[in-house]
């Protein structure tokens, strides 16, 4: 019979379409994991934005990827706005992962107000504080465009919501 | 599952999805042709926030029964349609394709006017009584931000910048100040349960935020926003301009062409 903990190890899989190191899990979108006695699994997702066009192509790769599952026979998703998704929900590995990929991660609730558009991210190429904004808004709904003064490097990073 | 006071939301919704729906569309005519590449990039983005808050309304509405989602956005006539009059309005001359002479003084003032109104409103529905529309509201707020800031700052920018780009702002203010009024009317929504305020609470908070900000950078605060159009027509109850109809038939167009069709 499947457990929960396979069902979370195998979300581990799925990554976000535009983000290939991060996964789901990382990114804090799983609120919930239902399993029936039959091998039906039911998960909850609370999407990172509204209008992201990724939604469905994460509903699909959760799909595919739990229909794999040993003991798993029927895979329901469902996009949840309660609790709402915020940057806060994205874990520490996500963060690191995020920065691997060459995407700041969020600024802290509790270090920067969004609205104080002087508070910038470390570079996440060579650490450096030199950094200013370039654009709010950047490839997709939830990212931002700055660049580094120091390795001039142009870089994104994850809008706090 | 009974919904208490059901036409009252499906009214509302039917606003906020129209509304969303068509700046969403105005935004993404700017696409190639806004005053640099990073608001090129910027009008994407915030375009396709607008459809994506206007795509949840509108699966709200699936999920009460009045059809499906992309029929509801791209097949209604104009007359059924529930946005202010403010949204519809080209962003200038010409077309996006053809002599496009857009006017981005207007376009500043109407998205910082709509912005505004819009976190006004967004606030009121975190206390609605439909608990599935209070929370897609309490989402859809915090990206909201991100609009109001960059148009806030469009706005300074402009308004302390050259004495032609203060001249236009103030140009692109008097014209969107004409259809304000339309934004806080509430058509068919009483006020209650469903939508707990006045349009008169929501006109006071509107300008308690905003005078201040033309205070700020010196600009003569136009006259309280009147609370019924004063000119043209109550998009709320289904009256438009011809500017709607053009919007729509460009929208739709693909739509009815192939319909059925996946993408």
């Amino acid at each position: 019979m499947v457990t929960e903990a396979a069902v979370w190890a195998a979300l581990a899989d799925v990554k976000d379409p535009e983000i290939p190191p991060v996964s789901v899990v990382d990114m804090g979108m799983v609120t919930a994991v239902t399993l029936s006695g039959e091998g039906a699994v039911r998960i909850e997702m609370t999407p990172t934005f509204v209008g992201c066009p990724a939604l469905e192509i994460i509903r699909r790769d959760v799909i595919q990827r739990l229909t794999q599952v040993d003991g798993v026979f029927g895979v329901e998703v469902t996009f949840v706005f309660d609790p709402p998704w915020t940057s806060e929900r994205i874990t520490d590995q996500g963060r690191q992962r995020l920065a691997s990929f060459g995407i700041a991660p969020p600024m802290r609730e509790a270090t920067g107000n969004l609205l104080a558009l002087n508070i910038v991210p470390p570079c996440p190429y060579c650490g450096s504080q030199d950094t200013h904004m370039e654009n709010l808004f950047g490839p997709t709904a939830c990212r931002s465009i700055y660049y580094c003064d120091s390795c001039r490097q142009p870089f994104e990073g994850m809008k706090q919501v | 599952m009974t919904i208490p006071n059901r036409p009252v939301l499906v009214e509302l919704l039917y606003q906020l999805a129209d509304d969303e729906l068509v700046i969403g569309h105005r935004d993404s005519e700017w696409l190639g042709l806004a005053p640099h590449i990073e608001e090129d990039i910027a009008f994407a983005s915030i375009a396709q926030d607008e459809i994506g808050h206007a795509n949840t309304y509108f699966k709200l509405l699936e999920e009460l029964g009045e059809g499906k989602a992309d029929d509801l956005a791209f097949l209604r006539p104009a007359t059924e349609r529930r946005n202010a009059v403010l949204l519809e309005r080209p962003n200038g001359l010409g077309t996006y394709l053809e002599n496009p002479a857009f006017e981005w003084d207007y376009t500043v003032a109407r998205r910082l006017f709509y912005d505004l109104f819009d976190s006004v409103r967004l606030e009121v529905l975190t206390f609605c009584s439909y608990t599935p529309l209070a929370q897609v509201a309490a989402k859809i707020k915090r990206e909201e931000r991100y609009h109001l800031l960059h148009h806030t700052t469009w706005f300074k920018r402009l308004a302390t910048g050259t004495l032609e780009s203060r001249r236009r702002l103030e140009g692109g203010i008097e014209r969107a100040w004409a259809d304000l009024g339309g934004l806080f009317a509430l058509g068919g929504v009483p006020t209650g349960e469903i939508f707990p305020a006045t349009t008169t609470e929501m006109v006071d908070r509107f300008t308690n935020q905003l005078k201040p900000l033309f205070a700020e950078v010196g600009i003569a605060w136009p006259r309280q926003p009147v609370m019924r159009p004063s000119i043209g027509a109550d998009g709320r109850r289904g009256q438009h301009t011809g500017d709607l109809e053009s919007l729509l038939a460009t929208m739709g167009e693909v739509y009815r062409t192939a319909p059925g069709a996946t993408w």
